[in-house]
């Protein structure tokens, strides 16, 4: 098939934030997921995980609450004291409220969806009116001693429980006045030596309020008589969070030793109808603290300072034995961070506030900035002389000039007014033109001369949508150019027939004008611009079918692209394979090997040509996070080993392990 | 059988109950709160197992509380009466008795009395009933007069009687008591004139009734201390006449008759009272229980801060004023047995029954608790039990077993045996074994001539038996000296003393070979000795491995020289086994089992020194055959680890060295031994030097797998 010089690169040090909370949609199986530098991500559940939307963070922006109210809408409050509603559609923050509160720590939204709740640093829980376009400050409730870091809704929606430092508190709604007290034990393993945070509580719909707390406890507490029912001490160290299911049948709790609880309201004996909560299964998928969990009705999802997303489903809940009910472990954002330039071999690396750009071979120039926005998308050209990014606010274009061995940065300034924020970035093969996808669901055109720039066209989006365009793709001949928005749709000239999985990427193909799609359902699609349809090999590997093993890869395709010299073949490549098909071999069946390691031992033609299918796979690299073509027989490779990741977190809780 | 719990103080804080006590304690609508009223002002709700109270209500200073607060389980509400005649009705919600419900009534009243299930009724002093809601539609009407003028009621109890309401209430009149029966379906009222019959000048100081179908049974405490009862029948023939009933004597001298303080009596359940009041004349207050039926006494507690003679008894708990403070007692009662009902005697165990071995059989549950606690056992024991009762038509054969066991010849036990083994999945299989063996043990012991050995050796073999199951098997068997069984003991027994282990190794030793020959020992660990032609050209190859290094070249000192002078002849003096392989065969089975040094090592002392050169000879001889394959293990299908010989020949010469170094004949052994160690020391060192450089090897190939930053390779795609 073919030899290639891989330029294997580890250098690019790149660390995800820790993972702060974690809010599920049960209407559209969406899960909310917020970072400690202030991002918010999406993900599609159904969409096999896929990250499908985010939201770049800011540094004044420490988001501590999360959650979804009135169906699709998406709150976060943090500790400037802002609550902040995100637009969805648009990809972009709506509004900004300030609670004047102080720092907020916790937020819950009404069982009905329709008000908002937030515990504020100086002690005050405050109801918020959610109304169409805005919320509305309703009132304040009782004013307590101490911040209010925790609190659940009664799913009658009349009372709520705040959990604070040594107490719980639950409110009347109607009133807003505090009915019961409840203190929590100080005790810490037999000592009282420190002040108790109650980190999270959940109200049942039988008055039972469960909390967990700094001292390693899950208890359990009649909202009736204020009384402590149960106590379960199931950590040495805090215990962060918790989730209950819709159906109050089970609920999940988060340790800062990195172990995921999960307690079940169990018969006590079979048959019996007296039920008790009882500590069923320990899952240990974390190293560091888990600070936030959710509860969807198959799974158990949690969260935390190591930066993995962990999604756990419950066997037990799922119907299906299929790939979903594998164990998913998320780390690396679902889109690319990486770009390159493969006429100067030049590599260009997106961190949350700077970028480095590196030459193959020798070190080259690092940029940072001192923006406190994160930096959304980066692109640079293809002749190695324009350097794009965008943060939420703001658009830069910078021309790099080439003496010998030294490189000079220099900024275009005065960026046109519409070029303010852009989702993704993209020049041409000729690096002649700039095509930037704004959040306002416009494209731009920019031609780019020498040091100067020309604004060419805008496509204003179809009337009465406002999606946002995440996903572009330019044909090299420069005609043509693809853009795909946060739902399943891909727009040219024309749409493209839809599917129902986002695309997580795509290429036009040179010479042929062919659009090759990867959706996150695994599929990938060949559809001709020219003809209007689906090449006729598409159609062939629709029919034929995936090998399944390919289908229960479980990251998605986040690059694809084209060798120059061979159109047969298709370069695409997940977190953890790097893919060639070649359209010319016969498709495997479930039955051949997919991936086979071992280079054919002399074995007679007939046999390898009978073995031989169209997709060639290498697993040597991993976790890879971008593969190109720098020339025909070049390969660039970036890896980011998990090792190096955990290596910079900040150290875990020190367990005592046996004989240590 | 009938117990007292310990007791726990529902309220510290002083009530204002007076000398007086309280004005009652009653039963909220919930099962666990109860509503106490002081002799004041104040209402106060309580939860018993919180021990806190949940409300507390007063009335207005002036006003004063003049009937228990009782709940009307009907719609949940509270109802006390202040002043005679004004009465009040609240629920939790309210705050301030001023503020609630009031209603003024045109006579003084009673008391409210409410049970579950009806409305509350008003009694008024003038004896009249209402029901509350009537009541309330007409709080001013007017209400006769039932009872005679000096005449006061002194007691009443409300009943539920075929789901009729029936009133009873008790009054006297210059020391003549008279009972009034009110049927509230018929509304008929019954008078009944109560008579001492022979002791007539005691008082009555309390009453308390239970009811059954026909009769109410009124019981009384008269100050003579002795418990008085009285049917009353539900349903009179001739409601209009006046009539007398007599008293019978229940049981005599309860409480002491002449007590300060008042005493009290409370039905519990259809056997059981409870009394409340001071045993003698001078001793503390005291609150017992009775038992009716036998006249016993169940459990008594001392209260020595006194109480006020009030004492009532709602679901399981007991309430009285122990010193200022309301106390609880939770009470309970179990089915009572004959055994228990006998009373607080001592019950020592009859020496003369035979207490049979009980066998805790982990595999099934116990069958007598599970019926206790689940009244339906699970169903798949139950199709086990009928499996066995089509298995089994007539008596099964784990109790023949047990009675044969007991009287029939050693034959006839083997058959018996043999035929329940066959039959083995029964449930009680263990707990049978167990008889069993202890059966014949006993037996073995009783009758000296008596010794089951098969049977023995085939219950050992059930792998059911352990030692502590019965530690007198092996006892048996070393008196007996039956090394077969005894080589079975240390194959099967988990958990054999360092002791008897020791005691067996003694017996192995010590037993002449012609009696060894006898005996069927089981030869699995022994390797077959009989090819000693290959063994000689073993013994070669030992040297060669001896000579992995080359002695002389070691600086050793001058005895090491020449302990080497003569190693061949030596050597093969030694490779010869030492024991027969039989012995081997016992030997073998003590190196298995399990021991703990610190407990072996003194017993090992005990041993004669010519048994433990013996020992040590065939350790060394071991030691040699297992150092002659390069895997340092011995043939055979179950044979000692190399690991099990070194620790017992360290074992050996720890224990007896001194004694061992003394002896002439071991010294050439003990020479052996140590040239033996010393050239193995040496192979090691250099085994340790060869691995010392595969290391390296193993770093190099993780230094592959850890590249650096960057790199470039080729990629081959096939």
């Amino acid at each position: 098939m073919g030899e290639f010089k891989v330029h294997r690169v580890r250098f690019f040090n790149y660390v995800p934030s820790a993972i702060r909370c974690v809010a599920y949609n049960n209407h559209s199986n969406r899960l909310a997921v917020s970072r400690t530098d202030g991002t918010v991500e999406i993900y599609n559940l159904s969409a096999n995980y896929f990250q499908e939307k985010f939201f770049p963070g800011h540094e004044s922006r420490a988001t501590e609450a999360l959650c979804w109210a009135e169906g699709q809408r998406l709150f976060s409050a943090g500790l400037n004291g802002e609550i902040i509603e995100y637009d969805l559609q648009a990809l972009k923050i709506k509004y900004a409220m300030d609670a004047f509160g102080g720092p907020i720590w916790s937020m819950a939204a009404s069982p009905s969806g329709s008000q908002l709740l937030i515990g504020c640093e100086d002690g005050s829980v405050k109801l918020f009116q959610i109304t169409p376009d805005k919320i509305q400050f309703e009132r304040n409730f009782d004013r307590q001693k101490s911040r209010i870091l925790s609190l659940s809704w009664h799913p009658s929606g009349t009372h709520i429980a705040a959990g604070s430092i040594d107490y719980i508190s639950v409110f009347d709604v109607k009133s807003g006045s505090a009915v019961r007290k409840m203190i929590v034990d100080r005790q810490y393993m037999g000592v009282s030596k420190r002040k108790c945070i109650v980190w999270g509580v959940a109200f049942l719909s039988d008055g039972t309020i469960i909390s967990v707390d700094s001292a390693g406890k899950v208890q359990f507490w009649d909202s009736a008589t204020g009384t402590l029912v149960k106590s379960h001490l199931i950590a040495n160290a805090d215990v962060q969070s918790i989730a209950v299911a819709n159906q109050e049948d089970s609920f999940v709790v988060g340790t800062a030793e990195g172990t995921v609880f999960h307690f079940q309201l169990v018969p006590v004996t079979s048959n019996s109808s007296e039920k008790q909560w009882v500590r069923t299964k320990p899952f240990q998928h974390h190293t560091h603290d888990v600070r936030t969990v959710a509860h969807s009705p198959t799974s158990l999802i949690s969260g935390g300072t190591d930066t993995h997303l962990v999604i756990r489903p419950l066997m037990e809940k799922l119907e299906v034995k299929n790939y979903d009910a594998a164990l998913r472990k998320i780390t690396f954002p679902h889109r690319r961070l990486i770009s390159c330039s493969r006429k100067r071999q030049l590599l260009l690396f997106q961190f949350a506030h700077h970028l480095e750009l590196w030459r193959l071979g020798s070190t080259v120039a690092t940029g940072k900035m001192g923006d406190p926005e994160n930096i959304i998308c980066s692109c640079i050209s293809p002749c190695g002389s324009w350097i794009a990014y965008s943060t939420a606010s703001r658009f830069f274009l910078y021309r790099l000039n080439y003496e010998h061995d030294n490189i000079s940065l220099k900024r275009v300034s005065k960026m046109p007014a519409f070029l303010r924020s852009a989702l993704q970035i993209l020049f041409s093969e000729d690096s002649t033109k700039l095509f930037v996808a704004s959040n306002q669901g416009t494209l731009h055109i920019v031609q780019l001369s020498g040091g100067s720039f020309k604004h060419l066209h805008a496509f204003q989006p179809q009337s009465g949508t406002v999606e946002a365009m995440c996903l572009l793709a330019v044909s090299p001949d420069g005609n043509w150019l693809a853009a795909s928005g946060t739902s399943a749709g891909v727009h040219l000239h024309c749409t493209v027939p839809a599917y129902n999985f986002p695309v997580t990427a795509m290429a036009i193909a040179p010479n042929t004008n062919n659009l090759v799609i990867a959706h996150s359902d695994q599929q990938v699609f060949e559809y001709s611009i020219p003809d209007k349809h689906y090449t006729d090999w598409s159609r062939t590997v629709q029919k034929h079918g995936f090998h399944h093993l390919w289908l229960q890869r479980d990251t998605p395709i986040t690059h694809i692209s084209f060798h120059p010299k061979r159109p047969m073949h298709i370069l695409l490549h997940d977190a953890y394979m790097f893919c060639i098909i070649d359209k010319s071999l016969p498709l495997p069946n479930d039955k051949t090997l997919l991936y086979n390691p071992f280079p054919p031992t002399n074995e007679s033609d007939v046999v390898q040509r009978r073995t031989a299918h169209a997709f060639k796979i290498s697993k040597i690299y991993k976790p890879l996070l971008f593969m190109d073509l720098l020339d025909e027989r070049t390969l660039v490779a970036v890896e980011r080993p998990l090792d190096d990741i955990i290596a910079q977190l900040p150290p875990p809780i020190k367990k005592k392990k046996f004989g240590t | 059988m009938a117990s007292l719990e310990e007791e726990f103080t529902l309220s510290s804080v002083v009530l204002s109950a007076g000398s007086e006590g309280l004005l009652g304690v009653e039963q909220s609508s919930k099962a666990d709160q109860f509503l106490v009223t002081d002799n004041g002002r104040t209402v106060i709700l309580y939860k018993v197992s919180d021990q806190k109270p949940l409300g507390s209500w007063s009335v207005k200073q002036g006003q004063i509380i003049t009937c228990p607060a009782v709940c009307n389980f009907q719609t949940g509400e509270y109802i006390v009466v202040h002043d005679n005649k004004v009465l009040r009705i609240w629920n939790n919600e309210d705050v301030n008795l001023d503020k609630v419900f009031k209603a003024t009534l045109s006579a003084e009243v009673c008391r409210i009395l409410s049970v579950q299930g009806t409305e509350p009724l008003v009694l008024f002093k003038e004896g009249a009933v209402r029901g509350l809601e009537a009541l309330l539609a007409e709080p001013q009407q007017k209400i006769e007069t039932v009872i005679s003028d000096e005449e006061v009621i002194k007691w009443t109890k409300f009943f539920i009687v075929f789901r009729h309401p029936v009133l009873i209430f008790i009054t006297e009149k210059h020391g003549n008591y008279f009972a009034y029966v009110q049927m509230f379906n018929s509304r008929v009222l019954s008078k009944y004139t109560l008579l001492f019959g022979q002791d007539e000048n005691s008082v009555i100081e309390s009453f308390t009734a239970s009811v059954d179908r026909k009769f109410i049974a009124l019981m009384s405490l008269s100050s003579d201390g002795c418990i008085y009862e009285t049917l009353i029948p539900i349903r009179p023939t001739d409601p209009e006449k006046n009539r007398s009933l007599v008293r019978s004597l229940l049981f005599k001298a309860v409480v002491s008759g002449n007590t300060q303080h008042g005493v009290a009596l409370t039905v519990l359940d259809q056997d059981h009272v409870a009394v409340l009041g001071s045993p003698l004349a001078a001793s503390k207050e005291c609150l017992s229980i009775w038992n009716i039926k036998f006249q016993t006494l169940h459990t008594s507690k001392e209260l020595p801060q006194g109480t006020s003679g009030q004492l009532w008894y709602y679901g399981e708990n007991l309430f009285m004023l122990h010193g200022r403070s309301l106390t609880v007692i939770p009470y309970k009662c179990e089915v009572s047995s004959l055994a228990g009902a006998l009373g607080k005697l001592k019950h020592s165990q009859d020496p003369g029954t035979h207490v049979t071995p009980h066998f805790v059989n982990w595999e099934t549950p116990q069958e007598c608790g599970l019926e206790a606690q689940n009244s339906e056992p699970s169903r798949r024991i139950l199709r086990r039990r009928k499996i066995e009762v089509s298995l089994q038509p007539e008596v099964p054969p784990s109790k023949q077993l047990l009675s044969t066991v007991m009287k029939d010849s050693e034959k006839h036990i083997e058959v018996e045996l043999r035929k329940f083994l066959a039959i083995k999945q029964t449930p009680d299989f263990h707990t049978v074994i167990g008889d069993t063996v202890t059966g014949l043990l006993e037996r073995c012991k009783a009758e000296p001539s008596f010794y089951p050995r098969n049977c023995l050796m085939q219950l050992t073999q059930t792998h059911v038996l352990s030692y502590s199951l019965c530690p007198d098997l092996m006892e048996i068997a070393l008196q007996k000296k039956d090394v077969q069984l005894l080589q079975l003991c240390l194959q099967h027994f988990p958990d054999i003393p360092e002791l008897v282990t020791c005691a067996c190794l003694k017996i192995f030793l010590s037993i002449a070979d012609d009696s060894l020959q006898e005996t069927d020992v089981n030869m699995e660990s022994v390797f077959d000795c009989s090819n000693s032609v290959h063994d000689e050209k073993m013994e070669e190859q030992t040297e060669i491995l001896q000579n992995g290094f080359n002695p002389e070249e070691d600086k050793c000192n001058k005895c090491d020289q020449e302990l080497n002078e003569k190693p061949q002849a030596k050597t093969k003096e030694t490779t010869s086994c030492p024991v027969i392989p039989k012995r081997a065969a016992l030997l073998n089975a003590i190196l298995h089992s399990a021991y703990s040094e610190t407990f072996l090592l003194p017993h090992l002392k005990d041993i004669p020194a010519q048994h433990i050169t013996l020992f040590l000879k065939y350790l060394y001889f071991l030691y040699l055959k297992c150092s002659e394959n390069a895997t340092l293990t011995l043939p055979g299908i179950h044979p000692p680890t190399l690991n099990q010989i070194m620790d017992w020949i360290c074992l050996l010469l720890d224990a007896n060295f001194t004694v061992v170094v003394m002896m002439p004949e071991a010294k050439r052994l003990l020479i052996n031994l140590y040239r033996l160690v010393k050239s193995q020391i040496s192979v090691y060192s250099e085994l340790n030097k060869i691995e010392v450089s595969f290391r390296e090897l193993q770093k190099l190939n993780q230094e592959k797998n850890n590249r650096g930053l960057y790199s470039i390779e080729v990629l081959e795609l096939f």
